[in-house]
């Protein structure tokens, strides 16, 4: 971080970077969800480029020298060429990459379609769809001749990969989206020049769990109930009520907002500090809850009922995070 | 040929494209938006747990999260075949007036906006929202930040967090209001609907009292005679939560009134090979090209295509506008482009007055706020984002899983009029080959009324829009390069 301070001290502006990929725009509102503070981070930072606020050319930042940003701040996971050619240039130029949101950490909601690839995704989006009508079986090409001239589309990849598959990632801000809350956390540390060691989340050390309004009894359940299932949601921790809550398994920092409004988490946060894989770490909390550690009391029906009942693995334990999971995508044929 | 690419254009879901075709004699032969990218969400989504389709498809989009969040929640109550209690509905509508009050602030304010209030002819570094706060004062920089958060908050209280929402279950809604939260946001919606006249006044005076702008909005480049849509009530008003689907013709007479679960007998959608996103048409009509009039099935949907589609506002200010936009814009129906960032203002009013009204509700705090779901099978949900109409249409198995999932969102609705407004705004202005800064302005103009979730936020903090455009000659060779901004 000297390096940093040298070059950024001398009452030099910060120079910030905002960029997205394959996202849905949530973390640009976040940052302007920080209200006025953000007249804080213009007073001590310039603000290069932001899609939300200003656009900019690939050739601008091609031009700029490298390590010209301090900080980059990049949402969104990786899903054509064209984003994996800006999270390159975006790598050279910055000095410090900050995956910013669960996308660019894990892969985020848009990281669910790595059970599938790109025949499948074009085949019912242009193809086999209720309101698509395709008598030519059009889908859209990457070079396309058209009456005037030629028209091209960066390439859809087969497979979505978080930012740090891609690039080499300096720190970690997980959520869906980030809370303002941590955005500022992030900023004043950078500004502050108190950055945690390289790789590290900047966020709670938190559990969901240890954020949640709810108390928990230690109660075992025997069945798993959905959402909709249970007719009125009670004051009380949602796994002992049989509703499936990725809280033991998800970092917090969130204040548990969801819970807040009587619904499960789902994880956006990521996994808990010092635990790999988010999934593998709810199911064995679900497998504590449902007494199948104590397997040895149950017959193989009775533990596959229990197993039954978790109906979509893959949704329900890797929501934002297929990418970056050890498994981490279906084969395809 | 020549061709002129504009690359990229910063939009909400990844980038945009312009490319601009000029003929021989240098005018422009044609025009085209490309919107190079694509998600899946149609194929990912099958498998998942129905339940889950509210905060996935919210995913869609960051800005407008509150929309998809209905949309799929509605269409799962049908696909569950339980009618929410109406106090569910209520809070539902009361979260989408939350919704309608940040978005609209965030683009007339932030986004769209500052080419009338700092002026289409102002250096692009002034038009933006700092240009906004010098023409307009810091006090009024500091109230549009407020308003702006207020409708967030009023969405996070109902909705647990305002991006991304989490409330919406079949047959109902997980959380209820209590009386302080209820008191809150009385406060914050009594104070949104001042600011909401307030910048109706700021429109009237900066833009309706000038006639260059006046003449600019009616001008011919920003005119497009397209069909209409929106969601209306029974009396024909704009609803933004529900109600039947109503197109209106190029005068603004009743073509269509269809029930929602009959949007694929109605609505279609075609495919280009040279963009990821489609683009939808009136299925009686037909798909006839990028075209306008009576004969192409091309129609336009968000505030414009709204207030032309409907008969009224249900709230009484909002009316009252509503009336005044009529008699001052030549009548039904509105085709003038640029019509779009008045009407969301006319909106705005409505969202903050239906607020208070809903408010008022006693029936806003009851406790039954859940209705028992029957068995899955299929479901569509229509809502009004603040983009246009938004379709969810599901179809589930036995075990509550999406077996299929069918979206079509707002600014598909919009893809081909927003297509067609570029390649106008571009004849408008390029004449023998000669291309200046001025092409640049009108045709982001010509786009940025409609609030396309890709080319949304080109705005706001800290700088105007950054642009080049390349001119290429008949053998591609780079024949000039214009910036602005870089």
């Amino acid at each position: 971080m000297n390096k940093e301070k040298k070059e950024t001290g001398n009452n030099k502006k910060l120079q910030l970077a905002f960029y997205w990929a394959a996202s849905c725009g949530g973390c640009e509102i976040a940052v302007l969800d920080i209200d006025e503070k953000i007249l804080d981070v213009v007073a001590i930072a310039d603000i290069l480029f932001w899609p939300v606020a200003m656009d900019f050319k690939y050739k601008d930042v091609e031009a700029m020298k490298d390590d010209t940003i301090d900080v980059c701040f990049f949402n969104g996971s990786i899903r054509t060429e064209e984003q994996e050619h800006i999270a390159h240039l975006l790598r050279k130029k910055s000095k410090i990459l900050v995956a910013f949101g669960a996308c660019a950490v894990s892969g985020g909601i848009p990281g669910l379609a790595n059970i599938s690839n790109r025949e499948e995704i074009f085949n019912v989006s242009y193809l086999d769809n209720p309101s698509t009508v395709n008598p030519r079986k059009t889908v859209p090409k990457n070079s396309v001749k058209v009456k005037e001239g030629t028209l091209t589309l960066p390439e859809f990849y087969d497979t979505v990969k978080t930012l740090d598959q891609t690039v080499d990632v300096d720190y970690y801000l997980p959520g869906c989206p980030p809370t303002p809350d941590q955005i500022m956390t992030a900023v004043g540390a950078i500004a502050e020049n108190k950055l945690p060691p390289k790789g590290s989340v900047i966020g709670s050390m938190k559990s969901v769990c240890d954020e949640c309004r709810f108390e928990k009894s230690e109660k075992k359940i025997k069945e798993i109930k959905r959402v909709y299932e249970v007719d009125k949601i009670e004051d009380k921790c949602l796994l002992e009520q049989g509703i499936i809550c990725l809280g033991p398994a998800t970092r917090g920092g969130c204040d548990a907002r969801c819970l807040d409004a009587n619904m499960p988490c789902t994880g956006c946060g990521g996994p808990t500090p010092n635990s790999l894989d988010q999934g593998a770490k709810m199911i064995s909390a679900l497998a504590s809850i449902l007494g199948i550690e104590d397997e040895e009391k149950m017959s193989d029906e009775e533990v596959q009922k229990l197993i039954d009942q978790i109906v979509d693995p893959v949704g329900t334990f890797y929501k934002y995070g297929l990418p970056s999971a050890l498994i981490n995508r279906r084969v395809m044929k | 040929m020549k061709t002129i690419t504009i690359d990229p254009i910063t939009r909400l879901e990844g980038h945009g494209k312009i490319s601009i075709f000029l003929d021989a004699k240098g005018d422009v032969a044609n025009a085209y938006l490309q919107i190079p990218e694509l998600r899946g969400f149609e194929r990912f989504c099958q498998g998942r747990r129905a339940e889950d389709m509210p905060q996935i498809t919210s995913r869609i989009c960051g800005v407008c999260p509150v929309a998809h969040h209905f949309a799929s929640t509605k269409a799962l109550d049908a696909a569950f075949n339980v009618d929410p209690p109406s106090a569910a509905k209520k809070l539902r509508e009361l979260m989408y007036c939350g919704y309608y009050i940040y978005d609209h602030i965030l683009h007339f304010y932030y986004l769209g906006g500052p080419d009338f209030v700092v002026g289409p002819d102002a250096p692009p570094a002034k038009r933006n929202v700092l240009g906004v706060i010098e023409k307009a004062g810091v006090e009024i920089g500091k109230e549009v930040i407020k308003h702006r958060a207020y409708g967030q908050k009023i969405t996070a209280i109902l909705g647990g967090k305002a991006t991304h929402p989490v409330c919406g279950l079949p047959g109902g809604v997980s959380k209820g209001l209590n009386k302080d939260e209820v008191k809150e946001i009385e406060k914050m919606g009594k104070s949104c609907v001042e600011f909401a006249k307030f910048s109706l006044k700021l429109f009237d005076d900066i833009v309706l009292k000038n006639k260059d702008y006046v003449d600019l909005i009616l001008s011919d480049p920003y005119t497009l005679k397209t069909y209409n849509m929106g969601l209306v009530d029974e009396n024909n008003k704009v609803n933004f939560y529900d109600g039947k689907i109503r197109v209106t013709d190029q005068k603004g007479k009743e073509h269509l009134k269809f029930d929602v679960n009959d949007y694929y007998k109605n609505i279609a959608e075609h495919v280009e090979e040279w963009s990821y996103i489609k683009f939808t048409y009136l299925k009686d009509i037909g798909w006839k090209g990028f075209k306008d009039g009576k004969d192409s099935g091309i129609y336009r949907v968000g505030p414009l295509g709204r207030l032309n589609a409907a008969e009224g506002m249900a709230t009484p200010l909002a009316d009252m506008e509503y009336k005044r936009f009529f008699e001052t814009l030549g009548g039904k129906a509105v085709n003038s482009t640029l019509a779009f960032h008045w009407a969301r203002l006319i909106e705005l009013l409505y969202a903050t007055e239906r607020a208070m009204e809903l408010l008022k509700d006693p029936e806003i705090t009851s406790t039954k706020i859940r209705n028992p779901v029957g068995e899955p099978g299929e479901g569509i949900g229509v809502t009004e984002a603040a983009r246009g109409t938004l379709i969810h249409h599901y179809k589930l198995d036995k075990n509550g899983l999406i077996e299929k999932a069918n979206l079509i969102v707002a600014t598909t609705n919009n893809a081909g009029a927003i297509n067609m407004s570029v390649r106008d705004a571009a004849q408008g202005v390029i004449k023998k080959g000669k291309v200046n800064d001025g092409l640049l302005n009108m045709v982001e103009m010509a786009f940025r009324a409609y609030d396309p979730c890709f080319a949304c936020a080109t705005h706001t903090l800290p700088g105007g829009m950054p642009l080049e455009v390349n001119i290429y000659d008949e053998n591609k060779k780079l024949h000039k390069t214009i910036r602005r901004n870089l």
